[in-house]
């Protein structure tokens, strides 16, 4: 399969949005565009399994070069392995729930189905690049979007919320940005494709200087304590389809770049600060879900979960074992889905009570049975039930954590695993305030459940959700030869 | 052998009505909801029977010893090479006979159900909910792997949340839920952790590998474990004890019991189910089902099964005594019964004769789903009737339910201990086994045994005799034939199940286990429940303040009990107190106001720079001449003086 399709889409679906003249045929464009992404997402899934079985162990699949600057040799190469196979078909289920979110939008619609298209693009260049510079290039394309999206259409104090996160994420960028130079510069040939440096070889003391750089700099995206504060902010700023875009596929952008670039090229230097990754993932993923318990917005709620959530990404590729980095993959996924579902049904809540916070809402469930169910449902999604996404991945971060059999290791792991509490408990005591107890205002009585698009958003979210948690084994096949090649390289180090 | 399909359709078929239910229940099955759910119970049932009957008298028993099958098993989620999570069968005594357990007692809780939850408005739901518990429950007994059994351990665990906050517009039944979800997963912690630690050591998921390795003192992985120590105990002591957390939570022992009492918020025949066959006997499942390794490697830790399983038993017993609401009285029987199951494991040994617990323990968890079934349906038809919980609403019911009555009646004898009824044959087995194993617990389950006498029938009199009939609530009927059917069929199995060979079937080692019936050792025990039982009829057959006085002059003891111990006081502090005030508070409070302070401070620096400097930048000619100026000068002085 040609993966250029994959950016021409949404460069395509972007320009026929200029060209609408009405709302109705932006919405319409947008949709029709996103369901394509869904489709080709899914296409290049089956084609890529096809690929596999015919037995093609190439480490990257499908890739193509063109020359970009000759004289620097910057290339415009593509390609795919299991990880980024799975990040495209995230990004393409967020992206189209997304999209359908947002049909009520009536504020400059051509530009916000714009913006959300274009980020998209971002995201599917980034997870197809196999050269740091056009990678890179992709990374700041998802990143103006998100600035805009929250500044124009978000709510609150969204001027602060948007420059908070432009911010933030620019200084994770400018991070980067050094560390890609700094690797070009160590390969002496002076090369930014990817492959090409994963074998060179890069001395230790350079991956020690560089690692941090970009570890940090892509850990900015996923919330890398104590970097995150524009999460809480971004998240409760953003409209529905922003929140969504930003958990769902923004966040999942720094924790593929930690793995794909800082742990796969700098092994030495992921040895090293390990220990720190790890530390810093489990004060996240406890202190996160501890805040989380005390905060009386829904959004917040989901944004402090999210820190705690993406906690166990990055927890995962500490403990650098095969079976936790596949966790670590495998919670990105999970937690793409999952929090952008949340994001909806917050979002459908919010627009029926205007209000978001947990004390003034009640007893909702008897009005919306659906919004309900599904808000229940992501929140034992959350809990780690068994059934859905979130189990299958927190426990193979579980497992490959405890492969590590040091006492240090087992604390941490230890930490991570008590979080399973502390997020019942919030989520408890959300579901049980929000959706079940007394009706609290006689206003919500008049209410209506959710509209077809909210329906058709949710229910696209919940088989992504459920097709990992009741068949985890497809989405584990996939990730596992992935993340062997990257385990690989940190063996390597160890001979 | 049955074919994999069979035994495939007994958890599918209610998990069918669940699907089926949960999306169309509130719609266009929302009155044939109880049939459906009950026609698909009932063939589970049938299939389960089928299943058991097949294993037990045709190909379960190779060479004298009933094996262990697993005749199928799928990988589910790989770790490593031989790490991994399968999702399959196994079919062994016990999880044959708790398949039967498990699917009659629903099914009589499905029949039922029909008539109490009749006209409710969410009887759709009520039945998903029904088919997805018992789904859990039954995936769980099948469980070949112990990863699978946590999957389903949590699945049991949440399906049990939306039966007891069912009326979710009650606050009492959000908050019962709530606290029964989050109190055991607190112990599922430990079981997770129990887990990684036996599997790490284990090399391996599977039961029989795991059950394997870890019972073979040559073997690299046992050897592994048992030389790993951490604060003065082996990693397998830890494994075990941890994993028998999760499994002290679930089966509500002490101090993981709060939540049970509060779990009679939900609907009456949910109860019935939860603490009769499902949810309750998870934890003496999970240890019946590692016994080997608890007994053959890890005897401390069998020990701790033993201990707190006493312990639990008599604290129940106890507070039983002094509760009023029926259904809490209940509640603390069943926590103090499955007392009895757990400390009966902890006394036992592997194989032969000294398994005597093993199989007594799962004799009585037989026996016990019976009878408190029956008891829980039977406070349920009481319930309906007089339209309250509480013992003062009730009293001299006999005439105007005799139906109720009479199968109350031989519940109550069953679990007294009375001969020849089912309880009384099960208890025997565990007191033998434990006066063989440990004297101390012997006499405090010999106590306990007269206490459970005692308060069972304080809860027989007061419903049924004490003060004589005549309140305006009581002139309904007795429920119908739904209502009663499952009563009926219930009593005859309390009644006479005990008479079962039960330890020719259940037994530690797949042996055949021949227990004696020894008169000359029932003569304490049943003189204690008789004493108990006159005791109560003192007390409670006529209204009387005799047992009012009673309570007054033992205050302390009495208000303490009554109060629960207050133990569910020290819970809320630990929760409330402690993790909201002390680590939930900081913890938001730092990231707003230090770790987003700073973030907030670089900005705010970078403003106050930007500003400082930016006057350099003012446009004004003038000032540009003055600072052009003032620089040519330094320069010169410094050309002149100092580089010349």
């Amino acid at each position: 399969m040609n993966l250029l399709y994959l950016i021409g889409l949404p460069v395509l679906t972007a320009a026929a949005l200029l060209l609408a003249r009405s709302k109705e045929q932006v919405r319409w464009i947008s949709f029709a565009g996103s369901v394509a992404q869904l489709a080709l997402a899914l296409a290049l899934y089956f084609a890529f399994r096809q690929e596999r079985a015919a037995g093609n162990t190439a480490a990257m699949l499908f890739d193509q070069t063109w020359p970009l600057f000759k004289s620097l040799h910057i290339n415009f190469h593509v390609g795919v392995d299991g990880i980024s196979v799975a990040m495209i078909l995230l990004t393409s289920f967020v992206v189209v729930s997304g999209v359908l979110v947002s049909l009520n939008i009536e504020k400059m619609t051509k530009e916000f189905y714009f913006l959300l298209i274009l980020l998209s693009l971002g995201a599917y260049g980034f997870f197809i690049s196999l050269d740091l510079f056009v990678l890179f290039f992709f990374l700041e394309i998802a990143v103006i979007p998100k600035y805009l999206l929250i500044g124009i259409w978000g709510s609150g104090k969204k001027e602060y919320s948007a420059n908070k996160l432009a911010l933030m994420l620019m200084g994770g960028s400018a991070l980067v940005l050094v560390g890609l130079l700094g690797l070009y510069y160590a390969s002496h040939g002076g090369t930014f494709d990817l492959m090409e440096l994963s074998h060179l070889g890069i001395p230790a003391d350079t991956q020690r200087i560089l690692f941090p750089l970009l570890f940090v700099g892509f850990g900015v995206f996923t919330a890398l304590f104590p970097l995150h504060t524009w999460v809480p902010d971004g998240h409760s700023s953003a409209p529905t389809a922003g929140s969504m875009f930003l958990a769902g596929i923004s966040m999942k952008l720094g924790g593929y770049g930690c793995l794909r670039v800082a742990v796969f090229l700098l092994p030495v230097g992921a040895k090293e600060y390990a220990n720190i990754i790890i530390v810093l993932s489990s004060i996240a993923i406890l202190y996160g879900a501890f805040a989380t318990m005390m905060q009386k917005d829904l959004k917040y709620i989901n944004a402090y979960s999210s820190v705690s959530h993406v906690g166990f990404s990055l927890l995962g590729i500490g403990m650098l074992t095969h079976t936790a980095l596949t966790g670590a993959v495998l919670q990105m996924v999970s937690h793409g889905l999952m929090t952008a579902l949340f994001f909806a049904v917050i979002g459908m809540v919010y627009d029926r009570t205007h209000t978001r916070m947990v004390n003034d809402l009640g007893g909702l469930m008897k009005m919306m049975p659906f919004i309900g169910t599904i808000f229940f449902i992501v929140g034992l999604c959350s809990l780690g039930l068994p059934g859905l996404s979130g189990f299958v991945a927190e426990m193979t971060v579980f497992m490959g954590s405890w492969e590590n059999a040091d006492l240090f290791h087992r604390i941490a792991t230890i930490t991570a695993c008590m979080s399973i509490v502390v997020t019942a408990v919030y989520i408890l005591r959300a579901v049980g305030k929000v959706m079940m107890g007394p009706v609290t205002n006689p206003v919500y009585l008049t209410l209506k459940d959710a509209n077809w698009n909210e329906k058709l958003a949710a229910v696209i979210l919940l088989a992504g959700i459920l097709a990992i948690g009741l068949a985890p084994f497809w989405l584990n096949d996939l990730v596992r030869p992935a993340t062997e090649t990257i385990a690989h390289q940190i063996l390597q180090v160890t001979k | 052998m049955p074919s994999i399909a069979t035994i495939a359709l007994i958890p599918l078929l209610p998990f069918a009505g669940f699907v089926l239910l949960g999306i169309f229940g509130r719609t266009a099955l929302k009155k044939p909801a109880g049939y459906l759910g009950t026609a698909l119970m009932l063939a589970s049932c049938i299939l389960a029977l089928y299943t058991a009957y097949g294993y037990f008298f045709d190909f379960g028993k190779i060479h004298g010893a009933y094996q262990k099958l697993v005749p199928f098993q799928m990988t589910w989620l790989e770790f490593s090479k031989d790490v991994s999570i399968n999702i399959g069968f196994i079919l062994d005594p016990l999880s044959a006979m708790m398949l039967v357990v498990v699917t009659f007692i629903s099914l009589m809780v499905h029949i039922y159900s029909l008539s109490y939850m009749k006209g409710e408005e969410r009887f759709g739901t009520y039945y998903a909910f029904l088919g997805l518990f018992t789904f859990s429950m039954l995936g769980l007994v099948l469980s070949s792997n112990i990863f699978q059994i946590y999957i389903f351990w949590e699945l049991v665990g949440v399906s049990s949340f939306l039966l007891i906050g069912f009326y979710y517009d009650k606050p009492s039944a959000v908050a019962a839920c709530k606290k029964a979800f989050i109190v055991t997963r607190f112990a599922d912690l430990g079981f997770l952790i129990g887990i990684l630690v036996l599997s790490y050591y284990g090399g391996t998921l599977d039961f029989g590998t795991l059950i394997a390795r870890l019972t073979d003192p040559s073997s690299t992985q046992m050897q592994a474990a048992v030389n790993a120590s951490f604060l003065g105990a082996s990693a397998l002591t830890w494994g075990a004890v941890l994993v028998f957390i999760g499994g002290a939570g679930k089966s509500a022992m002490f101090p993981l019991h709060i939540w049970l009492p509060d779990a009679m918020e939900g609907p009456t025949p949910v109860s019935a189910l939860i603490h009769a066959a499902t949810m309750v006997v998870a934890g003496v499942y999970l240890v019946a089902r590692l016994f080997p390794v608890f007994a053959i490697s890890v005897p401390g830790a069998l020990h701790v099964v033993a201990y707190i399983g006493v312990v639990s038993a008599m604290i129940a017993a106890v507070i039983a005594c002094t509760q009023t609401d029926i259904k809490r009285v209940l509640a603390y029987s069943t926590m103090s019964q499955i007392g009895f199951m757990m400390f009966a494991l902890g006394v036992s040994g592997y194989g032969g004769e000294a398994g005597l617990g093993y199989s007594a323990s799962l004799f009585h968890l037989f026996t016990h789903a019976m009878f408190k079934a029956l008891l829980f349906l039977g406070a349920g038809s009481v319930i309906h009737f007089v339209h309250s919980n509480e013992m003062k609403d009730m009293g001299g019911l006999r005439k105007l339910m005799p139906v109720t009555h009479i199968t109350f009646l031989i519940a109550c004898l069953a679990i007294a201990g009375v001969p020849p009824f089912a309880g009384f044959f099960s208890k025997e087995e565990i007191l033998l086994a434990a006066s063989r194993g440990n004297t101390g617990i012997y006499y405090m389950a010999l106590i306990t045994s007269g206490l459970t006498a005692f308060y069972m029938f304080r809860l027989y009199f007061r419903i049924f005799w004490n003060k004589e009939a005549g309140h305006d609530a009581h002139h309904g009927k007795e429920g119908g034939f739904a209502l009663l059917f499952p009563l009926v069929l219930l009593a005859l199995c309390a009644a006479g199940a005990g008479f079962i060979p039960f330890g020719e079937y259940v037994s530690s080692d797949g042996t055949p286990l021949h227990s004696e019936f020894d008169p000359v050792f029932s003569i304490a025990p049943v003189a204690l429940g008789v004493a108990g039982i006159l005791l109560a009829s003192w007390f409670y057959l006529r209204a009387n303040d005799r047992a009012d006085r009673v309570a007054a002059s033992l205050k302390g003891l009495y208000t303490a009990a009554y109060n629960k111990f207050y133990i569910d006081e020290l819970y809320l502090f630990i929760t409330k107190k402690v993790l909201f005030n002390l680590v939930g508070r900081p913890a938001a409070w730092i990231d707003r106001n230090i770790v987003d302070g700073a973030v907030n401070l670089v900005g705010n620096e970078t403003v106050a720079f930007s500003k400082l400097i930016k006057k350099l930048q003012s446009g004004k000619v003038q000032q540009y001449a003055i600072v052009f100026l003032g620089g040519v000068l330094v320069l010169a002085v410094l050309f002149i003086y100092i580089w010349h």
